[in-house]
């Protein structure tokens, strides 16, 4: 085996006496791709992070590290400096966050150049272009002078990219480069890294949550648990055969099985011709510019206890078309609930029909108010509509919820931040079902979640549906998700329908173009 | 609103109503000495001086005459009680009355025997006196203790201060947070109106006012109120705007909650953060705007204990170093600490302040 281009041996970080990475072994060969595993926690940025020395000062960092034949462990800062962004690059997550919005793009990318080549003027400007058509990035000579707000995500982590490999490292880290990213985007950029890599003979250290990109884009792999070291192998090796309990669990972490048969078909909720459109702005001795139309105008029923799954990509309008239905965002059309014209609807009527109208919302760390303890999350709408209750009353049904949603009932005394993101999660469910709603929206209730939390809180969705007979309108952009929990699909693409249908039949045999890519890039494991 | 359950099974779990944020929040600001130090002084010297008339007073604290007892400094007695034959308030410190309940009783006397507006008739030197041991601070130009005119100007300032700062956080969170939460039409008018509001020259009105009517504490406490929330209306109205498209006021909404408990409960608590570090800013500037209308003398009326006056005394009295002496320290001495206080809170709530304490995510 030749001598491999990065080497940790037992590296060992802890942030004030809290060991968050033990004794962690890994090589990483010249060409190869290792794919370091885990769920948020794990520690596997911390890993990576560290053995490049880019932890705050309270970080304490053990073991051998070398890159090549420079002995980490005694790198001063100058030596860091000559090293990082020049024979190691980064790409981190937050395409939105990792560029600086204050300068355009050619500037950040030369700026590498610059200061580890030595490039100014016009040669960088010539090796600048050069790296943005690698990362096959259109119109290179214009988006030299683009700003970061005026390209999309995709092409703001081609450019990280590119500010990555623009000194030809050896080595990659690549941080869930393509986590904020939607899946058919994601596949490109992956695909892209692996051309580079082969290309310049870089090795790549992918630090991933997904075991689905690991499978196809990976050489070997390396699984995180709570700080160590659960398994190292061959992609094949560890996915055909799973050594240890971790492993198997993240592998089977897949949400399962298939929504229950509904009874009837007539309409709970019926959208006619519904539809958001923004007014753009006027300027000044101009026309007033044709509305955005954020959603065109489409049809969509929900039947009681059956799940209607909203799928699109991010900015394709399902988040409006259902804040448009909830009555929350502006919107037109007709919208019938539980036979009342939820559109002609206002003021106090309105309130009323909203305890049976329910939503939970993507991110458990911004839908439930820091301030409040759980108690009067959870009970607020019940003892706003029904203020005859008694208190004792409100507690008991509180502690009914709570427990239907699976958590402990002295969690009601607590603060959310107490709570893990599963949980909270669970937490806004219970809020949402406490009003006895006929129909919940679901917005990405799961995206924000580990895979083996997701799976749970799938079947617990499913439980309390077929215990209530909730109807759900489920927006994901997963479809592994939405497979497990709808019974048919609408996809929408920028506001548009491209189809809707039945939901095995829409992901077997798609109908058009762009939910056939979907699917591809989705790459279903396949169930009976 | 309703506290959780008190039955044993919900009460087990002690809560810890701060989050770990705040918590990390106050230990920032206790681990910056100087921040603490300076509240402690400040309150410390504030609660001396809401006990003033029993530190500087020109009647006595409790006395006995004839073996019954007396405190003058809650009850006003009559000169007739003390065998005078007026029935005016009686003058402790008239050598008859002194002498007469010398003789038939005993006095307490504050440590210092000065109210804010008492004459010393008995001065070795022409007004103003240097310090003596008589007036530590010696006397202004018109024969009044100076020590005793800071102990009740240090109170009146702060109190003043207090309480216009309180009003204008009512106003003001009151018109950003309206602003903020309902965006579009009613902000854009809100905005243009607090606009032209501000630009209303608040000392010229104050001015003008003081030509019209006899200005005292409330009429400058109202017209200031008028000006000062407007510096506010800015940061609670960004923090609202932000607020109302987090999720958890969506669900509010979604549960069919109407907009003030949503403000109330949801989005003010939320946007308290940003307020709080302003408040020791307003704080300060109210007690300046204060000392300098005082000076000017378009402030309080004639008497009262201010610290601009005193400033303007010392003005006018360059022969009389400790007139301007004291009065710049006084002030210095409140204001540094104030600032002080206010850094810290800054600080506090500063995120790179706190980074360090924070774990890194994975």
């Amino acid at each position: 085996m030749p001598e491999p281009l990065l080497r940790l041996d037992d590296l060992t970080i802890a942030f004030d006496d809290v060991t968050v990475v033990d004794r962690l072994s890994l090589t990483v060969q010249r060409g190869e791709t290792l794919a370091l595993v885990g769920e948020s926690g794990s520690g596997k940025s911390v890993s990576a992070l560290g053995a490049m020395s880019l932890l705050p000062p309270n970080a304490r960092i053990e073991g051998g590290r070398r890159l090549g034949d420079t002995d980490l462990a005694t790198l001063s800062g100058r030596g860091w400096r000559g090293l990082r962004g020049s024979r190691v690059g980064f790409i981190f997550q937050e395409p939105m966050t990792s560029l600086n919005p204050l300068h355009p793009i050619g500037k950040q990318i030369g700026e590498a150049l610059r200061l580890h080549q030595g490039l100014t003027g016009k040669a960088a400007r010539r090796r600048t272009r050069e790296l943005l058509e690698q990362v096959k990035l259109p119109r290179a000579e214009e988006l030299l002078d683009a700003w970061p707000h005026q390209i999309s995500g995709g092409q703001r982590q081609r450019v990280m990219i590119a500010m990555a490999i623009a000194n030809e490292p050896e080595l990659l880290i690549a941080d869930e480069p393509t986590t904020a990213l939607d899946v058919t985007v994601q596949q490109e950029i992956l695909a892209l890294l692996a051309e580079l890599r082969d290309r310049h003979g870089m090795g790549m250290l992918f630090i991933t949550h997904d075991l689905n990109l690991v499978r196809r884009h990976a050489d070997r792999v390396c699984v995180m648990h709570h700080g160590q070291v659960q398994e190292t192998g061959a992609v094949n090796e560890v996915f055909a055969r799973p050594q240890s309990p971790h492993t198997r669990l993240l592998l089977d972490a897949e949400p399962r099985g298939r929504p229950l048969p509904i009874e009837s078909r007539a309409p709970l909720l019926e959208a006619r011709g519904v539809g958001v459109s923004f007014q753009r702005p006027k300027r000044l001795f101009s026309r007033r510019p044709p509305p955005f139309e954020a959603v065109k105008p489409l049809d969509l029923a929900v039947a009681p206890g059956e799940t209607l799954g909203i799928v699109g990509e991010s900015g394709s309008g399902k988040t409006t078309l259902a804040l448009a239905l909830l009555r929350l965002g502006q919107g037109s059309g007709e919208i019938e609930f539980d036979g009342a014209r939820l559109d002609r609807l206002s003021g106090n009527d309105l309130r009323r029909q909203r305890r049976s109208l329910q939503v939970v919302f993507q991110d458990p760390y911004g839908s439930l108010s820091p301030r409040l303890p759980v108690f009067d999350i959870v009970s607020e709408g019940l003892r706003f509509h029904h203020p005859e209750l008694a208190l004792t009353e409100v507690e008991r049904r509180v502690r009914d919820t709570l427990r239907e949603v699976g958590l402990p009932e002295e969690c009601a005394s607590r603060y959310p931040h107490e709570f893990s993101g599963g949980q909270r999660q669970r937490i806004a469910v219970a809020r949402a079902i406490i009003l006895e709603p006929r129909l919940v929206v679901l917005d990405e209730p799961t995206s924000a979640l580990d895979r083996s939390v997701q799976k749970q809180l799938v079947e617990l969705l499913r439980d309390l549906q077929a215990r209530r007979r909730l109807s759900y309108l489920f927006i994901s952009h997963d479809l592994a998700v939405v497979r497990a929990m709808a019974h048919r699909i609408l996809v929408l693409k920028d506001g548009e329908v491209m189809e809707q249908g039945d939901c095995r039949q829409v992901l077997e045999q798609p109908s058009s173009d762009y939910t056939r890519a979907l699917v591809a890039a989705a790459g279903l494991a396949e169930v009976d | 609103m309703n506290a959780p359950s008190t039955e044993p099974g919900i009460a087990a779990h002690r809560p810890s109503r701060l989050s770990p944020i705040t918590r990390r929040r106050l230990a920032v600001f206790r681990d910056n000495r100087r921040a603490r130090l300076s509240l402690w002084i400040f309150a410390a010297l504030f609660v001396v001086s809401l006990v003033a008339e029993l530190i500087a007073n020109d009647r006595p604290i409790v006395m006995q005459y004839q073996g019954q007892w007396y405190a003058p400094v809650l009850v006003d007695y009559p000169d007739t009680e003390f065998g005078g034959f007026l029935p005016s308030p009686a003058d402790y410190r008239d050598p008859f009355t002194r002498d007469e309940i010398a003789a038939n009783g005993w006095m307490l006397w504050p440590p210092i025997p000065f109210s804010y507006e008492t004459l010393d008739r008995a001065l070795d030197h022409p007004a103003p006196s240097p310090p003596t041991a008589r007036h530590w601070l010696g006397t202004d130009d018109q024969g009044r203790d100076v020590m005793a005119r800071v102990i009740y100007g240090f109170r009146l300032s702060v109190i003043f201060a207090l309480v216009l700062t309180a009003g204008s956080l009512v106003l003001g969170v009151l018109a950003g947070g309206i602003q903020g939460y309902f965006g579009g039409k009613v902000d854009l008018i809100g905005q243009r109106v607090t606009e032209i509001w501000s630009g209303l020259p608040m000392l010229f009105l104050l001015i003008i006012l003081a030509s019209l009517v006899e200005p005292n504490l409330w009429w400058l406490l109202g017209i200031m109120l008028l000006f000062s929330w407007l510096g506010l209306v800015d940061v609670v109205r960004a923090e609202f705007l932000r607020a109302r498209n987090l999720e958890y006021v969506r669900a509010a909404r979604a549960m069919g909650l109407p907009s003030h408990l949503i403000m109330w409960r949801h989005v003010l608590p939320n946007a308290m953060v940003a307020t709080l570090t302003f408040i020791p800013f307003l704080f300060t500037g109210a007690i300046t705007t204060l000392t300098a209308l005082d000076f000017l003398g378009f402030g309080l009326p004639p008497g009262s204990p201010s610290l601009g006056e005193l400033v303007a005394q010392g003005k006018n009295n360059l022969q009389a170093p400790w007139l301007g002496i004291t009065a710049f320290v006084t002030l210095s001495v409140m204001l540094s600490l104030l600032v002080f206080i206010g850094e810290g809170l800054r600080d506090a709530f500063d995120p790179r302040h706190i980074q360090h304490a924070a774990t890194p995510r994975t």
